[in-house]
């Protein structure tokens, strides 16, 4: 079975708990963290995860749609995105 | 492994630069709907449309949310209709059914757009084809989605001049009939040489003969991201700016190919092509015009003006080529008024004019767009700017287009709103000298001596 992967990304001020609270989620919902990383751009806390959601046993739209309001519960920009996206514009 | 460098530049694109993927446009073949009967030939035409096209507008948002990327239209397009409905229409009238059979599935679907009102007319005009083209001033002021485009000309064929000068009549006309609503009738319909079969854009699209039973095809954009970059390079040299705007088309094009190719499998409706053009939007910060200005230009329309957009357009495409398996339609940059706040901006601070314009339509795609010019312009003038962009099409083997609006009751200096993505625009002066007598003559002009290669 061909592994689905999404990139979850987060952006805002740095706050306590933002790794907790969405890889509390994750694990909720059977999502595996591949690869976490993490920067600063102009005073702002950029976060990116990849994650496996083959096991996951809820559909694409909510799971992006959960993370979205767990991203504005802490005052962050909370996206979720299939990874084909960036591997298609960033890879030849 | 993707990176988060490279995950934060393409979200900076989406959420800052206004990257979004254009439009989808579902091609249909509408050639077994044609019956010698007007009800049956609308009832198939209805019937197939919204079996084929019913998941369109959901499938393309369900790949915008799960990408997040806005796919901003969904629309459809189909076989010209002067061939549909050549067997069951014997007067205007008729084919203005059809017109609203057309703007009925497109409702029903949730389509903002509908293109394939056309005929096909480069060499001359069938019955059918003369009597679609009378019955576009009802057909545009009796529905709302539907666009309307004529082709009057090819490379391989010559112009057909009695067409543009039918044109310039049915032009003029249909401004008439949408005067209520400052001329909006003539902001869906579009004048063609050279029209492509498988264009997503409107108003030019249609589904030509030469395609399969339904493809999808997908119209990327992205002005901002190109300007943006070429911001953080200001002032390199010719080289580095063309390589930039290389590299930049490419991972906006790699998107297209992505949506598309979802989009045909969710769809079980094959990949056609990606059009590679850079479709400028209303919005601040989406427009060709700022790039122009970023290259070099204090205004667009400045001396230098055709060779900066001649060089965009060549390296949008260089870099699009490598990232589509299949590209087609226009693909090149557009450079419509209205539809360019850079450009509304150009024409009114005086830098911009008609034929300016018409110069830079020799380099790009695809001709003179969207452009508000005065109500009382002549249908003889406004056949000879056809006529005019027609040879230019054809004789550098290209696509070329006039999409002019002759407001009703405006004058040079006032302005006009036609609202969402048409935009709004001033209006432009058209030169007073009049072109009578060579658009009176009759007949056609003959293919360029360059189209005889068999």
């Amino acid at each position: 079975m061909v592994m689905k992967k999404a990139i979850i990304t987060v952006v805002g001020k740095d706050t306590v708990g933002i790794i907790a609270k969405t890889s509390a989620y994750l694990a909720k919902n059977k999502i595996n963290i591949l690869d976490i990383s993490q920067t600063v751009v102009q005073n702002y806390f950029n976060m990116m995860m990849i994650v496996d959601i083959t096991g996951c046993c809820k559909s694409f739209e909510d799971v992006a749609a959960d993370l979205g309001e767990i991203g504005v519960s802490m005052g962050l920009k909370i996206r979720c995105q299939k990874s084909e996206i960036f591997e298609k514009m960033h890879r030849v | 492994m993707i990176n988060i460098f490279e995950v934060l530049e393409t979200n900076k694109m989406i959420l800052e630069e206004n990257l979004d993927v254009r439009t989808i446009t579902m091609g249909v073949s509408l050639l077994d709907c044609a019956d010698a009967s007007l009800k049956t030939t609308c009832d198939r035409i209805y019937a197939k449309l919204t079996r084929l096209a019913k998941d369109l507008v959901k499938t393309g948002d369900e790949i915008g949310r799960e990408f997040g990327i806005p796919i901003v239209n969904k629309r459809i397009s189909i076989t010209p209709a002067a061939i549909v409905g050549s067997a069951c229409c014997k007067k205007p009238g008729d084919f203005v059914k059809i017109a609203k059979t057309l703007d009925r599935a497109a409702k029903k679907l949730g389509v903002n757009f509908i293109g394939g009102y056309s005929a096909v007319v480069s060499k001359g005009m069938t019955l059918a084809d003369e009597l679609l083209i009378r019955s576009i001033p009802e057909a545009m002021a009796t529905t709302e989605r539907l666009c309307s485009s004529v082709n009057v000309g090819s490379t391989k064929t010559g112009i057909d001049m009695d067409a543009v000068r039918l044109m310039g009549e049915i032009v003029k006309a249909t401004a008439e009939r949408t005067k209520d609503r400052d001329s909006i009738g003539c902001a869906k319909l579009v004048v063609l040489c050279n029209a492509p079969d498988d264009n997503p854009f409107m108003a030019g699209a249609f589904h030509g003969v030469s395609e399969a039973d339904a493809v999808i095809n997908v119209g990327v954009s992205g002005p901002g991201v190109v300007n943006h970059v070429l911001k953080s390079i200001r002032g390199a040299d010719f080289e580095t700016l063309c390589e930039t705007i290389k590299r930049t088309a490419f991972k906006i094009t790699r998107v297209g190919q992505l949506v598309a190719q979802e989009a045909a499998k969710r769809l079980g409706v094959p990949f056609g092509i990606i059009d590679l053009s850079l479709a400028p939007t209303p919005a601040v910060g989406d427009s060709v015009a700022d790039i122009l200005r970023e290259i070099g230009l204090e205004e667009p329309g400045a001396p230098g003006t055709t060779a900066a957009l001649a060089l965009l357009n060549d390296q949008v495409k260089k870099g699009g080529v490598m990232a589509s398996s299949y590209v087609g339609g226009l693909s090149g940059a557009f450079i419509p008024v209205s539809e360019d706040q850079g450009m509304i901006d150009a024409v009114n601070a005086g830098a911009l004019t008609i034929e300016k314009l018409e110069a830079m339509t020799c380099v790009c795609s695809v001709g003179l767009d969207m452009i508000a010019i005065p109500g009382d312009t002549s249908a003889a003038t406004i056949s000879g700017i056809i006529a005019d962009e027609a040879a230019i099409g054809m004789v550098n083997q290209k696509t070329t287009a006039v999409r002019v609006i002759p407001v009703a009751g405006k004058k040079v200096g006032d302005s006009v709103n036609f609202g969402g993505l048409l935009g709004h625009a001033p209006v432009m002066k058209v030169s007073k000298f009049s072109c009578e007598g060579l658009v009176s003559r009759r007949g056609r002009i003959p293919a360029p001596i360059h189209s005889f290669k068999n």
